[in-house]
């Protein structure tokens, strides 16, 4: 594996190649351009998302870091006039090929949205429901599987004695862990989350942030977030987007004590603008 | 640099720099007195400068207690977080300074009345000016943010710590001339150690100063001067 190729996009400044280098890439982006019909959304866009690490993208709204959350696990496929150009290497293979199968794409990089977005059906269910599209496990290796999928949630002591009760009863912080259970069920390589405490209070919040802190021994994980401290306690790297394009990226230690590129310290600074 | 959009950050800032600036002046205005008063031996002079201290105090904790406000209250981070985390060590080190010079000043008042031999001040009044020039030039680097400035004052300390190496040479000569000089030296020595320890204060701030700009501590270790090294 090589070392990180976030040097496709002129300007973009890369701290610490050494210390970057050494670790193993999970997902390598290069040189990713991303088009909403004629509107230019993703500027060359190149850096790697290390293994079992947690890697935060953070810039004003609009700056494009949903939108390549989005293209990492193909996303706007759904849409038509988007189309994204380049290579996303996953393990070595582009998955942004045409001939990258969606479906076992989409199970590989799971994702959480900003809103709880639970299925209207019981606990129990939302976890199975996954978990049988792609496996046909008998009744007893189910249960076990969204045990498993709760309590590697951190929700299954809250939920065990309502499993078969609607999902939507629960609270937002609950609906959250319970996405991420979904989410973890069907066993990722990646999982994408796009500002996924932005509608939680600050307990919820602590726990979801536990949460992806233990999840990153398991899984490599991209986290979208505008809370500029939380992408400081959470990720070992952090990326800041512009305007589409990607301005410095870095370990988060060094990115949030001293940046390199002034508007990285402007806007983490609250200088923007 | 560019303004905060939450404009009460910069003015919570702000006055972190001046409360450090005020501070300066004070432990700088100290230093002065408490030699003016070792070297004219005049203790009305040595009294006012130790009461001056408790102000130092005040605005230490002062400090410190509004940049752990800043920090509860912004989170601030980068530029923001290492001025937060500066003015906390510049203020703890001017605190100090005022400390040592109020020292000089009970000395110089407690051998006000057995004054001996006044040459044996002069080498002190050297490493005086010298303390107090480079106090000078770290509190205009801080205010200007002068890392080159800052950096010349780290690299200085090494020619004070020289001088009282040979202070403390002429202070034993003087011992040894005459035993009765011994009480009066030996306060003289310890006023030449507290200056030696201003500049070691000072040069602490040199390293803040070079920290709060660049982020970054200095690289190579600390010029010592000949006494340090033979203590080692």
């Amino acid at each position: 594996m090589n070392a990180p190729t976030a040097n496709g996009s002129s300007g973009v400044t890369i701290q610490s190649p050494a210390d970057v280098a050494n670790r193993s890439i999970k997902v390598d982006i290069r040189n990713v351009d991303f088009y909403y019909g004629a509107t230019k959304a993703l500027k060359g866009i190149s850096l790697p998302l290390h293994a079992n690490e947690v890697t935060s993208f953070i810039g004003p709204s609009g700056c494009g870091k949903s939108t390549l959350l989005r293209v990492l696990n193909r996303m706007y496929d759904l849409y038509p006039n988007q189309r994204a150009e380049g290579e996303i290497l996953l393990d070595g293979e582009n998955l942004l090929s045409p001939k990258q199968d969606l479906n076992l794409l989409r199970s590989k990089v799971g994702m959480v949205f900003q809103k709880p977005t639970p299925f209207p059906m019981t606990i129990y269910d939302n976890i199975a429901f996954g978990i049988r599209l792609y496996d046909k496990p008998s009744k007893s290796e189910l249960d076990g599987r969204v045990e498993e999928a709760l309590r590697g949630a951190a929700l299954w002591n809250e939920v065990k004695d309502k499993l078969h009760t609607s999902g939507l009863g629960l609270s937002g912080g609950q609906q959250q862990r319970l996405c991420i259970a979904r989410t973890v069920a069907i066993q990722p390589e990646v999982i994408l989350f796009d500002e996924p405490c932005s509608a939680l209070d600050p307990i919820s919040t602590a726990k979801v942030e536990e949460l992806i802190d233990e999840l990153s021994e398991k899984y490599t994980i991209a986290i979208v977030t505008h809370n500029m401290q939380q992408a400081a306690r959470v990720s070992q790297y952090t990326a800041f987007m512009y305007l589409g394009e990607l301005v410095e990226y870095g370990p988060t230690n060094k990115l949030f004590t001293t940046p390199s590129n002034k508007k990285t310290q402007d806007y983490i600074t609250g200088r923007f603008g | 640099m560019t303004d905060h959009i939450v404009k009460a950050y910069d003015r919570e800032l702000g006055t972190l720099g001046q409360r450090i600036a005020e501070m300066g002046g004070i432990a700088e205005q100290m230093l002065s007195d408490a030699m003016d008063s070792l070297a004219r031996l005049d203790s009305e002079l040595a009294r006012k400068t130790i009461a001056v201290d408790p102000r130092l105090d005040m605005l230490q904790r002062e400090i410190e207690d509004n940049a752990i406000l800043t920090i509860a209250r912004r989170q601030p981070l980068a530029v923001d977080l290492r001025e937060c985390v500066a003015a906390i060590r510049v203020s703890g080190d001017l605190e100090r300074v005022g400390d040592l010079a109020k020292n000089i000043a009970k000395r110089a008042a407690k051998i006000a009345a057995e004054a001996r031999m006044p040459r044996a001040i002069v080498g002190l009044k050297s490493m005086h000016e010298l303390a107090a020039m480079q106090l000078k030039d770290v509190l205009d680097a801080y205010s200007q943010r002068d890392v080159e400035r800052a950096r010349a004052v780290w690299t200085r300390d090494a020619e004070l710590d020289a001088l009282e190496d040979s202070v403390f040479r002429d202070l034993l000569t003087f011992m040894m001339e005459d035993p009765r000089n011994i009480t009066f030296c030996t306060h003289l020595l310890f006023c030449s150690k507290n200056i030696e320890r201003i500049g070691d204060h000072t040069t602490n701030i040199a390293e803040t100063v070079i920290y709060l700009v660049t982020g970054e501590a200095p690289q190579s270790e600390r010029p010592k001067g000949a006494l340090e090294t033979i203590a080692k």
